[in-house]
């Protein structure tokens, strides 16, 4: 299975049509695959504030947004998931590269690590974690619910999902 | 002019158009000057309106006035490369730089000093960018949704609110009658 691929297509799928990332590593598949395609209309942001408002932009327009970064964001957007996002009743999935989980290579990530489920939990967003590959198969769903309760959702993917980090 | 004053000169522009403005005292101005369904008023998150408007120009054919701040531009540098970059031709960015942080009791902000924003814009890539005198952002707007390109005015003005009461509608109903004015 391309598991770019097969998120791109769930995306695609789900009307998913406005996509901003903030890159990771992790991600760059992924992001490569959506910067290729026709049906999705690709942002990348500065910083992942700004991706939500552009997403928040893109939604009001008619467009179904989403947004691809890394966890260390959630430190960056918290006021602007409560007060834009939430305040404002928008549906977000978060496509989210879990740094600093098993096979992280670098000490630094595992510090945002640990506060990103209980940040996720204190703002009361769905959240999602990717394992193994196959959990790539709740996507569809995930995507199905969070346009179903206009909310911001997270799906926190890590390293073993993605296939580890190689010789990095 | 201070920006009350020019909100209230241009409100007559504004009415037919998308407009996504600011947080703080200047969407409590536009809300108390000329509420329309076409107005969207940031209740929150500091920086974000020029984003917000960006993408709403991407998703969909309908001209977007942003009036936005430079204290809010200050906050959120970054969306001028993704302008620069991105913007679609109906979309206009107003920065009305009075040169301080109005919402917050008029502290002063960088460009009230050495930063230059329309310097800034035009180094990140924008191509059409205009600096006009609070005096002429009418006739200014007006050639900037007549231009056919993505444009961002600077309006010099002075600095200084009106008093006007805070916005006490539901975050969810101005999203809701925004985002059927623009799908209508």
């Amino acid at each position: 299975m391309n598991i770019d691929k097969r998120i791109a297509d769930d995306l695609a799928a789900n009307g998913v049509s406005f996509v901003t990332t903030v890159p990771c590593k992790q991600l760059a598949g992924v992001i490569e695959e959506i910067d290729q395609r026709d049906d999705i209309f690709h942002i990348p942001s500065n910083k992942e504030d700004e991706g939500m408002g552009l997403c928040a932009g893109a939604w009001m327009g008619g467009k179904r947004p989403a947004i691809i970064m890394q966890n260390t964001a959630i430190g960056v957007t918290i006021n602007t998931l409560a007060t834009l996002i939430q305040f404002y009743r928008m549906p977000l999935p978060m496509l989210i590269s879990y740094r600093g989980e098993l096979r992280e290579p670098v000490a630094c990530q595992v510090e945002m690590a640990v506060h990103t489920k209980a940040l996720l939990t204190q703002l009361n967003i769905p959240t999602y974690h990717f394992h193994w590959q196959k959990d790539v198969e709740e996507l569809d769903n995930i995507l199905k619910y969070t346009f179903m309760c206009n909310k911001p959702v997270a799906i926190l993917t890590d390293a073993n999902f993605w296939g580890g980090y190689g010789d990095q | 002019m201070i920006r009350s004053e020019i909100l209230k000169e241009i409100a007559p522009i504004l009415r037919d158009q998308l407009v996504v403005c600011n947080i703080g005292i200047p969407s409590q101005e536009l809300h108390a000057i000329d509420d329309q369904p076409t107005n969207f008023y940031m209740l929150g998150t500091m920086g974000l309106a020029s984003s917000i408007g960006l993408g709403l120009a991407l998703a969909q054919p309908k001209p977007v006035i942003v009036i936005d701040g430079d204290g809010s531009i200050l906050t959120n540098l970054g969306t001028l490369p993704t302008i620069g970059n991105n913007a679609p031709s109906n979309y206009v960015l107003m920065i009305i730089d009075n040169g301080s942080y109005g919402s917050t009791g008029d502290q002063p902000t960088y460009t009230s000093q050495r930063t230059d924003l329309t310097a800034m814009a035009r180094a990140a890539g924008c191509a059409r960018v205009v600096e006009v005198q609070d005096v002429d952002t009418g006739p200014a707007l007006k050639e900037a949704l007549a231009s056919g390109e993505a444009t961002v005015m600077v309006v010099k003005c002075d600095s200084g609110n009106a008093k006007m009461p805070v916005i006490t509608m539901d975050p969810v109903v101005i999203c809701d009658r925004f985002m059927k004015a623009v799908a209508s």
